[in-house]
C-alpha cells in the first residue's frame, strides 16, 4: 500500500487530528487508494511549467489602515463553548 | 393567473405577481412553508426551517412592496440558503456536528446582498459536511433525497439547494462550488445551477473549504431566475481580498434567444469512459440544437489535461482545506471536548469527534500532499498541472465562445452506492472539476431526462463553460437553449 499504517499516524499527529484504530486502519486503505491514482499526475510533462496557486491576477490586495469597529466583546464570546470572566476558557498550555 | 399552485412558480414569475400586488409576500411565504410542510419529509432538504423568520421577512418585503419599492426583483420572493454561509443570528452548521450549534455574529457578504434585495429566507439546506462530498450522504445530520426519485442522491455538494428548488420547497436557493457543488447536484435535480468566475461573487461569509476554489452562484428553476440572482450577489467586496475589483453587468441583459454568430465547442475528453449512453444522447442532442439555434459548433475539441484534473484537484483541494480547517480547535466556536489530559489531547478529541470521515479523509490528504518529503511531489505538481489545466482552457476560448459538455457523465445514483468506495465518488465530478482549477464560469441548464432502472425518469444537465467574467456569453446559450425546449418546465412527480 502507498502509505504505511506508521505514516498514516505521523499525519494524523500532524494535524492533531484523533484517529481510532479503526479509523487508522480503514484510512490506511482508503487513502493509498487515492493516492495510487494521483500517480497519473507523474505522466504529465510539467518541465519548465510555472505553478499556478490562483487563478486571479491580483497580488498584494492593499487597504487603507483605518480604525473601524470591532465586534462587541459578548457577539464573539457568544459562541465559546468554555468561557470564564470575559475570556476564551482553555486547558493550561505549560504544565 | 394560471391554475399552477404558488410554489410551483419561477421566482420571476413570483416576483411579476408581486409586482402586480396579485399576491402578498405573505401568502407566496406560506404558499412554500405549506409545500415544505407536505414534503420534507420525504425530501430532507433542509438542516434548519426558519418559518417564523420567512414570515417576519414576508411581512417586511410586503410593507416595501405596498411603498412601491419593487425595484430589487426578488423582493418578497422565497428562498433557502445554504447551510455554509452566514446568517447572523441563523444558525449555520455546514452539515457538521462540529457546527451544529454555531449561530453566527454577522452576515454573508451574499446574505447582506439579498437581505437588501428584500430576501425571504424559508431555511438553511442541507449539504455535504464542509461542502465536502457528490450526494449530501456526508451530511451529520440526514441525507437529502433526490425529488425526481426518492431512493437517489441529489448530487452535492449543494443537494439541499437544488432538492429544495426542486421541490418547490423555495424559489431559489444559494448554494457553493469547490468541484461541482453547484453544478452536479443541479444537473441531478433537473434545475439550473451556476458556478461564477472565481472572484465574481465575494466569499466573505462563507464557511472556507478551499480558498482558491470555492464560490457562490445561484441554484433556479429557469436561466431567467439565475441572472436575476446573480445580480443580486455579484460585485466587488473589500472584506475578500480575492474578490475582482470588477463592476457586473446586468446579467438579464444577456437572455438573447438567438445564437447567431456564436462559436461552441465540445471537448471530446469529457466524453469519459463509463458514461451513461442516455446522458451521451442527450448532450449530443443539446448541442445539435444549439447548432440549429444558429451558432457554430466544433465537435473536435481537445483538452489533453482533462484526465489529470481530477487528481490534481485532490491534491490542491484537501491541502487548502487542512489549512482552514486547522482553525477548529474547540476553544473559540464549535463542538469542544475537554475530557483528554492536555491541551493537544483535547484538540485531537474534538476534532475526531466533531469532524466526519469524509472531512478526516481529506484533512488526511492535504497533510499528506504537504508534509515534508512530499510537497514537490504532490502539491508542486499539482500547481503545474493547474497551469496546463488554465492554458488548455485558454487555447480552446481562441477557437470557441464557450465549451459544452455533461454536468456529469451519470444520472443521480442510488443513496448508498457509492459511500464506500471515496475514489468512485470523487469520479462523479470528473467533468466539472476542471472549470474550477482554471478559475471560469460555468452553468448546468436541463436538457432532457433518462429512464432510471426503476421507470422513474431522472434530469440531465447541458454544462455550458465559458471564458473567465463572460457569465453573458453562458447565460446567452442556456438561455436561448430553455427557451427552444421545454425540460425546464417539467416538475418532479411528488
Amino acid at each position: 500500500m502507498a502509505i504505511t499504517r506508521e505514516e498514516v499516524r505521523h499525519v494524523a499527529t500532524l494535524f492533531r487530528l484523533g484517529l481510532s484504530e479503526e479509523d487508522i486502519a480503514r484510512f490506511q486503505e482508503q487513502l493509498s487508494q487515492i493516492i495510487d491514482y494521483f500517480q497519473v499526475l507523474q505522466q504529465v510533462d510539467t518541465e519548465g511549467v510555472e505553478p499556478t496557486s490562483h487563478t486571479l491576477a491580483l497580488e498584494n490586495v492593499m487597504r487603507d489602515d483605518e480604525p473601524r469597529p470591532s465586534f462587541p466583546h459578548e457577539d464573539i464570546l457568544a459562541n465559546a463553548p468554555f468561557r470564564e470572566e470575559g475570556f476564551f476558557r482553555v486547558r493550561a498550555v505549560l504544565e | 393567473m394560471s391554475d399552477r399552485p404558488l410554489y410551483d412558480l419561477t421566482a420571476h414569475e413570483a416576483a411579476d405577481l408581486l409586482a402586480r400586488r396579485e399576491v402578498s409576500s405573505r401568502q407566496l411565504t406560506e404558499a412554500v412553508l405549506e409545500r415544505i410542510r407536505q414534503v420534507e419529509g420525504r425530501i430532507e432538504a433542509f438542516v434548519t426551517v426558519t418559518d417564523e423568520l420567512a414570515l417576519r421577512q414576508a411581512d417586511e418585503a410586503d410593507k416595501r412592496l405596498a411603498a412601491g419599492d419593487a425595484t430589487p426583483t426578488l423582493v418578497g420572493v422565497p428562498a433557502a440558503i445554504k447551510d455554509v454561509i452566514c446568517t447572523k443570528g441563523v444558525r449555520t452548521t455546514c452539515g457538521s456536528r462540529m457546527l451544529e450549534n454555531f449561530v453566527p455574529p454577522y452576515n454573508a457578504h451574499v446574505t447582506e446582498r439579498l437581505l437588501q434585495a428584500g430576501l425571504v429566507m424559508v431555511g438553511k439546506a442541507n449539504m455535504d459536511e464542509y461542502a465536502m462530498g457528490s450526494s449530501t450522504e456526508n451530511s451529520a445530520f440526514h441525507p437529502t433525497h433526490n425529488p425526481w426519485d426518492l431512493d437517489r442522491v441529489p448530487g452535492g455538494s449543494s443537494g439541499g439547494s437544488a432538492a429544495c428548488v426542486s421541490a418547490g420547497e423555495a424559489f431559489y436557493a444559494l448554494g457553493s462550488d469547490t468541484g461541482g457543488s453547484i453544478r452536479q447536484p443541479a444537473s441531478l435535480c433537473g434545475v439550473v445551477g451556476m458556478k461564477p468566475t472565481y472572484g465574481r461573487v465575494s466569499r466573505f461569509g462563507l464557511v472556507a473549504f478551499a480558498s482558491s476554489l470555492d464560490q457562490i452562484g445561484p441554484l433556479t428553476k429557469d436561466v431567467t431566475d439565475c441572472a436575476l440572482v446573480l445580480n443580486a450577489i455579484a460585485g466587488h467586496d473589500r472584506r475578500d481580498a480575492t474578490s475582482a475589483p470588477l463592476d457586473a453587468p446586468d446579467f438579464t441583459a444577456s437572455l438573447i434567444p438567438d445564437l447567431r454568430g456564436l462559436r461552441v465547442g465540445v471537448p471530446r475528453e469529457y466524453f469519459v469512459e463509463g458514461m451513461d449512453d442516455g446522458v451521451r444522447a442527450c448532450i449530443e442532442a443539446a448541442v445539435r440544437q444549439i447548432e440549429a439555434l444558429g451558432a457554430e459548433a466544433d465537435w473536435d475539441i481537445s483538452l489533453p489535461s482533462t484526465g489529470s484534473a481530477l487528481a490534481c484537484y485532490y491534491i490542491i483541494a484537501p491541502s487548502e482545506a487542512m489549512a482552514n480547517l486547522a482553525r477548529y480547535d474547540g476553544v473559540k466556536y464549535g463542538y469542544s471536548n475537554m475530557q483528554g489530559e492536555s491541551m493537544f489531547e483535547n484538540m485531537e478529541r474534538t476534532r475526531q469527534y466533531g469532524f466526519g470521515d469524509e472531512v478526516k479523509r481529506r484533512i488526511m490528504l492535504g497533510t499528506y500532499a504537504l508534509s515534508a518529503g512530499y510537497y514537490d511531489a504532490y502539491y508542486l505538481k499539482a500547481q503545474k498541472v493547474r497551469t496546463l489545466i488554465r492554458r488548455e482552457f485558454d487555447d480552446a476560448f481562441q477557437r470557441c465562445d464557450v465549451l459544452l459538455s455533461a454536468v456529469s457523465p451519470t444520472p443521480a445514483f442510488r443513496l448508498g452506492e457509492k459511500t464506500d468506495n471515496p475514489l468512485q465518488m470523487y469520479l462523479s465530478d470528473v467533468c466539472t472539476i476542471p472549470v474550477n482549477i482554471a478559475g471560469l464560469p460555468a452553468v448546468s441548464v436541463p436538457c432532457g431526462f433518462v429512464d432510471g432502472p426503476d421507470g422513474r425518469s431522472l434530469p440531465v444537465g447541458l454544462h455550458v463553460m465559458g471564458k473567465p467574467f463572460d457569465e453573458p456569453t453562458i447565460l446567452r446559450v442556456a438561455y436561448a437553449y430553455e427557451q427552444a425546449t421545454d425540460w425546464h418546465k417539467a416538475r418532479p412527480p411528488l
